[in-house]
């Protein structure tokens, strides 16, 4: 025994300092971002301590009077429109998934391993190779500067993962069930809305969380595509707080602050579901 | 009460040569209950998910009641079944899986209820409605899957190995409930198992598979007493059925059986038709209860040594090596046989079955 727990022991340590150290690279450019926020100034400070000396709202408030061309309040109207954008790409993006995905996991159809194939694929080029292609079709449409085109594009960016992710949650649900509800007499319709979809809920939370951040969290394609500032997004708004000739880090800090706080409540509320629908179809359970 | 009608089934599953079922006929008359029992792979499942509709035969047309339904989608068979896996909606509570297909047939509140309720009370979950199914265990699970299937009121049940997850002794609690619901709805029943005991209790008309082609089709008693092949003999029965490789003899009137060791005596067993009379190999066929360690009146006798004992309780099991083969005996816990021991076995000569040696079928 004795033995035996000297190595242990010493695994332990090392196996810990490792994660504290992992732990730390993590969190430390979150913490400076946060201890800008509430830190007195413009400029980042050059103090390595992740603790503010100093504590003020101003930052906030500059965010919040923040006035565009107008007079009117640029931050709740952007905040408004990454809202719309958010919750139109979840809605739009899960609503097409789990009907496509229940569609590749239950019916044989010409074409269905192609698209599967297309759609992995899909997600594979970097989303910034599509930024020229997506402009001209945007512009070709007439969606360009416009919330519809950047829901559009977002969701297009976000429906082959979450095809993927509830197709493999649809294959772990057992047929049994499916049989059962047609010899009930129940229609394809019905079966996929009263019995698959209830049971797809951990699945149905992970897509949507997915796709949620994906528009919320989205810079390169609304900065390019939205070119009215009314249009703007709140991370396009962040940003333009750091300039080129002069940068206020305190607003951008403050900024990045709030624009976390709904996709973080979010984590808050669906974890139970996102290790349960992430792991789902590795174990049935 | 309708009947259930089976002609010229054949099911090919795609990619696959072989048919699974290559040609079946079967009736099952109305009010009856009738088993479906063969090994694995035998078809006897494909064949009920082709009544159900959950299948599509290949060629040939299914009935229920005198109506065609081989087109007809599962919803319009008027069935309903009961899985191996109960197959209960997890996210609905007890009343709500029992009630479900009454609701998508629109049926008054009032109606679901009271008949979700009658069944519940006959099935004994009255205090389990409002729970989920993952909060029940195993034997009630069943219950709400086979009161799912009484609320219907359907023309038929269709039950698929509806036991096998269930230990021992719930089976056969559940077995005898099956039974009781059978008796007093006398809806026509098809049930599949490849366990032999559910299908002697339950059956009115036993249907043995194997390859997909029906080996015999008779009451419970027909299939033990008169098997009407090898396997139908081996497969019923435990332990199983004792084979012993015989020739036909006739000497003058007397006709026998002689196998190594053993001689016998045939003269009752009239109109005997071994495929060929050149060949006459006979395959011998007696059940393990039906050989003794003690003679009685013109009993034959093998010798042979006691390989195994097995203690069973109220009776052992004894396997003895004999010049014919292994021998399986059923006998009286009070047995002084030992292992190692030289016995005697006896045979009643009336009691032995007759099979072709060749064709396997039945003789006499």
């Amino acid at each position: 025994m004795a033995m035996n727990r000297k190595p242990r022991l010493a695994f332990l340590i090392a196996a810990h300092v490792l994660l504290i150290v992992v732990v730390a690279v993590v969190l430390y450019p979150v913490m400076l971002v946060c201890k800008k926020a509430f830190e007195p100034g413009r400029d980042f400070a050059l103090s390595a301590s992740p603790i503010p000396t100093d504590v003020t709202l101003d930052h906030f408030h500059d965010l919040f009077d923040k006035r565009g061309g107008h007079g009117e309040l640029l931050f709740l109207r952007h905040a408004f429109n990454s809202i719309i954008v958010a919750l139109a790409t979840t809605v739009f993006g899960v609503a097409i998934s789990c009907t496509a995905a229940y569609a590749l996991s239950r019916f044989r159809f010409p074409g269905r391993k192609a698209g599967l194939t297309t759609f992995l694929v899909v997600q594979m080029f970097p989303a910034t190779l599509l930024l020229l292609p997506l402009y001209v079709i945007l512009n070709k449409i007439g969606l360009l500067n416009s919330i519809t085109g950047l829901v559009l594009v977002y969701s297009t960016t976000a429906i082959p993962f979450c095809v993927w992710t509830l197709k493999g949650y649809f294959d772990s649900l057992p047929r049994e069930l499916e049989e059962a509800a047609r010899i009930d007499g129940a229609s394809t319709w019905m079966i996929f809305r009263r019995i698959m979809l209830p049971l797809a809920r951990p699945g149905l939370a992970v897509t949507a969380l997915f796709s949620f951040m994906t528009a919320w969290n989205e810079f390169i394609m609304a900065d390019t595509f939205m070119t009215d500032e009314s249009k703007y997004t709140l991370p396009v708004l962040i940003n333009s707080s750091v300039g080129a000739f002069s940068a206020d880090y305190g607003l951008f800090a403050a900024g990045a602050v709030i624009t976390s706080v709904p996709v973080m409540i979010a984590f808050y509320v669906l974890q139970k579901y996102l290790v349960g629908g992430l792991t789902a179809g590795a174990v049935k359970g | 009460m309708s009947e259930v009608q089976l002609t010229g089934i054949r099911k090919v599953y795609d990619g696959v040569s072989r048919p699974v079922i290559p040609d079946l006929d079967l009736t099952v008359p109305a009010g009856q209950m009738a088993v479906l029992v063969g090994p694995s792979g035998c078809g006897k499942s494909t064949t009920l998910r082709m009544v159900a509709g959950l299948e599509e035969p290949t060629a040939g047309t299914i009935s229920i009641g005198g109506r065609d339904v081989t087109q007809l989608p599962p919803a319009e068979r008027d069935i309903a079944m009961v899985f191996q896996s109960y197959a209960l909606y997890p996210h609905m509570t007890v009343f709500e899986n029992m009630a479900f297909g009454l609701r998508i047939q629109h049926r008054p509140e009032a109606e679901i209820r009271r008949r979700v309720m009658a069944a519940a009370e006959s099935l004994g979950l009255e205090a389990y409605l409002e729970r989920r199914p993952k909060a029940l265990s195993g034997g009630q699970r069943q219950r709400v899957a086979i009161g799912r299937a009484v609320v219907r009121e359907p023309k038929v049940f269709l039950f698929d190995e509806p036991l096998s997850n269930l230990d021992a002794k719930l089976r056969g609690d559940m077995r005898r409930e099956i039974a009781r619901i059978h008796r007093q709805s006398k809806t026509t029943s098809m049930y599949v198992t490849h366990d032999q005991i559910e299908a002697m209790t339950l059956a009115d008309l036993i249907v043995v598979l194997k390859d997909g082609v029906i080996q015999q089709l008779g009451t419970p008693v027909d299939i033990y007493e008169r098997p009407a092949n090898r396997f139908v003999a081996g497969f019923f029965g435990t332990p199983s059925m004792n084979f012993l490789a015989a020739d036909l003899m006739h000497a003058g009137e007397r006709t026998s059986a002689r196998g190594k060791g053993f001689e016998i005596p045939l003269v009752t067993r009239a109109a005997l038709r071994p495929a060929s009379a050149a060949t006459a190999k006979l395959m011998i066929g007696i059940r393990p209860e039906r050989l003794s360690l003690t003679p009685l009146g013109d009993d034959v006798a093998v010798s042979g040594e006691v390989a195994m004992r097995e203690v069973l309780g109220a009776e052992i099991v004894l396997h003895v090596d004999s010049p014919a083969g292994s021998l399986t005996v059923r006998t009286d816990a009070a047995s002084p046989a030992r292992l190692g021991d030289t016995v005697k076995v006896w045979l009643d000569p009336m009691a032995v079955h007759l099979f072709d040696g060749t064709t396997e079928l039945r003789l006499s």
